[in-house]
């Protein structure tokens, strides 16, 4: 079993999410006491405490708010922080774009089909 | 209550090796001990109190207190990373003033280099069992390249460049050619940051911590014991700790904990950043220790870049003095952990015992500073400001 995959069997409260994504839906966790999205997704709102969390669809858009290039990896790759078009910033990766291309400031999308270990289905980004 | 004059800080030691192939981890957590305790002029049946991080072997305290055979009343071993050993010594001071013990031990060792453990781009050694394993690690992050992160919004921010970035390796450099333990002597220039290996946009290799064996310790105690010995005294005046996060996805990658530690330890001490003549700020990259000056208010958020530039840092040079020892840049970052080395030159600066070439003059306020963990999700700061008696 891979690292990821026990990963998410430690987390039972947000199981949804990554059955959800695979099926090429996106949901961000939601807090129906004070109505304010939260990243990552958990249980228990960690704005207001309330444990009254649901899970709502996102619009997948966002944009860049920093990266980097990890240049020393087998295959280079574009580690990012997107802030949601929601609100909240999470943690990713830029895929299908040139290096090059990527800068803050730079709206992205959701790029669904993307697999990790296991064929768990990852939440990463394009250029929009 | 303040911790403010209720304890000093009378042995520190750092372990001269670089690289340890022939001793066990537990051996050099002794010998740092051992040469802590020797330098205040006290003997391991003078401990009562024992602190330690996560670089012990073993559960806690537990393996450690056996192997030296020491007899405690108190024992701490939180864990907040490289930084730890800042805050051992803030809760050292914390456990004297309210008569939990009297002369307390603080190490810090460990053998990454014999041992294997790569360097650069280290994978995180958290577990899946975190709530925020599987939302960061799948993505690739590395300590190298959630910094990296760090220093990229600085620039876009604060207009922050590559060169301001280089200024503090070269600070180090300067200060390490003088440092025979140092594990890189040479002197480097900007542009040698600059031409190094594009390791994760926008670091250079020059512009990451070297990963070295060997280690540290420091021994704290109450005023009285401080006054028996025969040794310069260093008095705690003030200490600071927090934890920063990633709030719920409220991400500002621009300040660090120590925005809070820093501001909670010159509140305790009673002084402000213009009275410190010397600095150890932590090291971990170049930019760490630009956000970190500016969250310990030696200069306006954002301002950083520009007050590292030209040697500001260079001991002799510059307006302060920063990691005189050569730091972790160049000198020494035992286990990835470089809190212990931090308070140990702050130490010598204020006894008036770092090299002559480096010696800051009328060094009587000295301050240490560490960020451990990750500066660009959760991370623990650690203040401390010391005196000279």
């Amino acid at each position: 079993m891979s690292v990821l995959r026990e990963a998410l069997d430690h987390q039972p409260e947000t199981k949804a999410f990554w059955s959800e994504l695979a099926e090429g839906r996106f949901k961000l966790c939601y807090c129906r006491a004070c109505e304010r999205a939260h990243w990552y997704p958990r249980a228990i709102c960690p704005h207001c405490a309330s444990p009254e969390t649901e899970w709502r669809a996102a619009s997948g858009q966002g944009t860049i708010y920093s990266y980097s290039i990890a240049r020393t990896a087998a295959e280079p790759f574009a580690i990012a922080y997107v802030t949601l078009a929601e609100g909240p910033t999470m943690m990713t990766n830029i895929v299908g774009s040139d290096f090059a291309e990527i800068a803050i400031g730079k709206p992205v999308e959701i790029a669904f089909g993307h697999e990790a270990e296991d064929g768990i289905t990852l939440p990463v980004f394009r250029l929009a | 209550m303040s911790i403010n004059g209720q304890a000093y800080i009378v042995g520190a030691y750092e372990h001269p090796l670089r690289k340890a192939p022939d001793k066990s981890l537990a051996q050099l957590h002794a010998e740092v001990a051992l040469g802590a305790l020797a330098d205040a002029g006290l003997s391991k049946d003078d401990v009562d109190g024992y602190f330690c991080g996560g670089d012990v072997p073993g559960t806690g305290p537990f393996s450690m207190v056996d192997y030296l055979n020491l007899r405690v009343r108190h024992a701490d071993s939180t864990n907040i990373g490289g930084a730890s050993y800042i805050l051992h010594v803030n809760h050292a001071a914390q456990a004297i003033a309210a008569g939990k013990c009297d002369v307390a031990l603080v190490t810090l060792a460990g053998r990454p280099r014999s041992e294997g453990v790569p360097k650069g781009g280290l994978k995180r050694t958290d577990s899946p069992v975190q709530p925020d394993y599987a939302w960061e690690t799948p993505f690739g992050m590395t300590i190298l390249n959630v910094y990296a992160m760090c220093a990229m919004r600085h620039m876009h921010e604060f207009g922050t460049t590559a060169e301001q970035l280089a200024w503090v390796k070269v600070a180090a450099s300067h200060h390490a050619q003088h440092n025979p333990n140092a594990m890189l002597r040479d002197l480097v220039t900007v542009d040698d940051v600059l031409n190094s290996t594009l390791v994760a946009d926008p670091l250079h290799k020059l512009d990451c911590c070297i990963v070295s064996d060997g280690g540290g310790a420091v021994v704290v105690t109450r005023p009285e014991i401080a006054r028996q010995l025969k040794r310069p005294l260093v008095k705690i005046r003030g200490a600071g700790e927090a934890v920063k996060h990633t709030a719920g996805g409220a991400i500002d990658l621009t300040y660090s904990a120590g925005r809070f530690s820093g501001a909670a330890a010159f509140a305790e001490a009673n002084l402000t950043p213009a009275d410190v003549k010397y600095a150890s700020v932590y090291d971990s990259f170049t930019i760490t220790v630009i956000v970190q000056l500016e969250d310990l208010g030696f200069c306006a958020k954002g301002e950083g870049g520009r007050f590292v530039a030209d040697g500001n840092l260079i001991a002799g040079v510059g307006r302060l003095p920063v990691n005189t020892d050569g730091g972790g840049l160049c000198n020494n970052h035992p286990f990835n952990r470089g809190g212990i080395t931090k308070i140990i030159e702050a130490v010598r600066q204020l006894r008036g015992e770092a090299h002559p070439a480096v010696q800051v003059a009328n060094c009587d306020i000295a301050l240490a500073h560490g960020t451990g963990g990750m500066l660009g999700t959760r991370h623990g700061g650690a203040t401390l400001i010391i005196e000279r008696e």
